[in-house]
């Protein structure tokens, strides 16, 4: 992951105005078991959530968390079982027939008719769409202009997610919600329908995204929320999540073993046991620490083997989030050893 | 995939567009009939199976006519009209519980559990439309059996100018109706595409058996006799005869006036259908796998 990418949202967009184009309040799903006796299994625990008219929102959470579900009953694909969706002020489950003229679905999963080609699949859909764009134009949106005669049976899994793309931005929506838009995409791909949507945005569409890339959320969102377990645990700006974890320095333990009682922790940082023979430093202030981790290091002529200083990141938090209270070394997973410290 | 600029273009292009009336029936006719020709679009691309659709009905009438079953089930001494009546009405049921309600439930489950419908449920049309969308190569094929069906049993057995044409399309129109409803229910207890063959067969054997045209029902006890006159499949079968032949029960003619009253209550038993298998329909279709 960039680490200069991550506080930079997407500049040189005018920032989102304060419509609210979705309100979500306290909102519940629960499936029903089929089990006797068995309550159901509620996969959204009590959700609020807006979005402004223009903005990126991002729904990030580990596979389960609730994503889809919350997403279903906001696009007006399933009944709440508590609590209430407003897109443009209306239910979008109730009054689905003026609603969904207004907005695109791309669903994590969904089928075409096997036997029908690109245009001829694009072409009834757009027969079924209030105001469509062109056939070709959503086509050539999503780069299958050339792939228009081939069968959706033929074509790749790329080429069909794309598809998906092209038949959601058919109805040129206010809102679209793209559910994982860029899995099974290759690299090349996955870039272009980034494009594709900075181009959307810039255009005034609302965009609802939940992605497993957090490349991808830190790139492309306004905002963002990270589910865990059917709730939201944390919203906000990329900088505003990434800036509630720690940064990191990391060092080889064997160059500083010797000195190790001696090490200048400045106030509120500790020391932990990584993977390898590396020592963690974990501070909230990156740059102050460096400076007198340094300076000390040449004071003492410890050489480090190895020295690394990375900032807190979006996969940081998220991973602290994923792994539940107390984890918050991303990646490195072991048993830690914590020595805690004062200074 | 595309440019900033290549959707500015996009956007500026869509002025043109007129926005569609997306309420009312002509928004409703335009979403079904763009579904009914991406569907039919599908139908003609599998040419052998439309072909074995089509061509069962005249083999069909073929093999029971010159089976002598068409004649023995009527009865010795009965006009060649009369028999071909009876054929034509046979041809209708078994397309309405064969290529309508088997192939229908078949073809709902189908595009369930190849996500299709979960698809066509995030646009614009209404559940109502997606599945009219879909009944099109089941209505398609059926149609062309009643005409193909309807000329051989014309030139091979006979065939009268209907008394009440009316009430044959009435039949028709509600018989699809009725079982496209119930297959569309019927997704409610068929969970793959294999298992219709087994989940369709008790409301197939049931509403065949009691239609008063595989199997003579003054052969069975009165009860069962009047319990059968309220089974989705009988009425048809005797709007049907009324309208082709009419004749009333003891065999005299009667004039175009007293077919209506002849057919009050077989019409009022379809109508019930229609109503029972609609509401069924919407309470019970499924419209994603089960995980």
């Amino acid at each position: 992951m960039d680490n200069d990418t991550f506080s930079s949202g997407r500049p040189g967009r005018d920032l989102p105005g304060d419509e609210l184009v979705i309100d979500v309040q306290g909102l519940r799903r629960r499936y029903t078991s089929s089990a006797r006796g068995s309550t159901g299994f509620e996969a959204v625990a009590g959700v609020d959530l807006q979005v402004r008219r223009g903005e990126l929102f991002a729904l990030l959470g580990t596979n389960g968390a609730g994503k889809t579900s919350l997403l279903e009953v906001v696009e007006g694909l399933a009944r709440p079982t508590g609590g209430t969706v407003q897109v443009f002020g209306k239910d979008p489950y109730r009054q689905r027939a003026q609603v969904r003229p207004r907005i695109g679905i791309m669903l994590q999963e969904a089928g075409f008719p096997s036997d029908l080609t690109a245009v001829e699949t694009a072409r009834m859909w757009a027969g079924t769409l209030a105001a469509p764009r062109p056939v070709e134009e959503a086509l050539d949106l999503v780069a299958l202009r050339g792939r228009a005669d081939v069968t959706v049976s033929s074509l790749s899994g790329g080429e069909r997610r794309r598809l998906d793309l092209a038949l959601a931005l058919l109805g040129r929506p206010e809102v679209l919600f793209l559910d994982e838009p860029t899995t099974g995409l290759d690299p090349e791909s996955r870039r272009s329908a980034w494009d594709l949507v900075r181009g959307l945005l810039d255009d005034g569409t609302t965009v609802v995204l939940t992605t497993h890339y957090l490349e991808e959320a830190e790139r492309l969102a306004d905002r963002l929320a990270i589910m865990h377990g059917g709730r939201i645990v944390q919203e906000g700006t990329v900088a505003e999540i990434v800036e509630a974890e720690p940064a990191h320095v990391y060092v080889d333990e064997a160059s500083v073993r010797p000195h190790l009682a001696d090490l200048p922790l400045l106030p509120g940082e500790r020391v932990v046991q990584v993977e390898g023979g590396t020592l963690a430093i974990v501070t909230r202030d990156l740059q102050r620490s460096l400076a007198v981790l340094l300076a000390w290091a040449t004071d003492r002529d410890v050489t480090f083997g190895r020295i690394e200083a990375r900032p807190a990141s979006l996969e940081q938090a998220f991973l602290a989030i994923a792994d539940g209270p107390g984890a918050s070394l991303p990646g490195q997973s072991s048993t830690i050893d914590q020595t805690e410290r004062a200074a | 995939m595309t440019t900033q600029t290549q959707t500015r273009t996009s956007r500026s292009s869509g002025a043109t567009a007129t926005p569609r009336s997306s309420t009312g029936l002509a928004g409703s006719l335009r979403r079904t009939g763009s579904l009914v020709r991406a569907e039919t679009t599908l139908l003609l691309r599998n040419r052998t199976a439309l072909f074995n659709g089509v061509a069962l009905a005249p083999a069909m009438v073929a093999l029971l006519h010159f089976s002598g079953a068409f004649e023995a089930f009527v009865g010795e001494g009965a006009g060649t009209s009369v028999v071909g009546a009876f054929a034509l009405t046979s041809l209708i049921c078994f397309a309405l519980m064969f290529v309508v309600y088997y192939n229908l439930a078949s073809a709902y489950v189908a595009r369930r559990e190849e996500l299709v419908l979960k698809r066509l449920r995030t646009g614009q049309c209404s559940d109502a439309e997606i599945l009219a969308g879909a009944a099109t190569p089941a209505v398609v094929t059926m149609l062309a059996q009643l005409v193909l069906g309807g000329v051989a049993i014309a030139v091979w057995i006979g065939l009268d100018v209907p008394a009440n044409v009316l009430l044959l399309l009435v039949a028709v129109i509600g018989g699809t109706f009725v079982f496209a409803a119930l297959a569309a229910a019927s997704t409610a207890f068929t969970r793959t595409l294999e298992s219709a063959q087994l989940s369709t067969l008790p409301i197939m054997a049931g509403a065949l058996l009691l239609s008063g045209t595989t199997l003579p029902l003054t052969l069975l006890p009165e009860r069962v006799q009047t319990l059968a006159e309220y089974t989705p499949l009988h009425p048809v079968a005797e709007l049907l005869t009324i309208g082709l032949t009419g004749l009333g029960p003891d065999g005299v003619a009667v004039g175009l006036g007293e077919t209506f009253a002849l057919a009050a209550q077989p019409l009022a038993v379809l109508l019930a259908w229609c109503v029972l298998g609609a509401w069924l329909a919407t309470r019970y279709m499924r419209w994603e796998p089960r995980r």
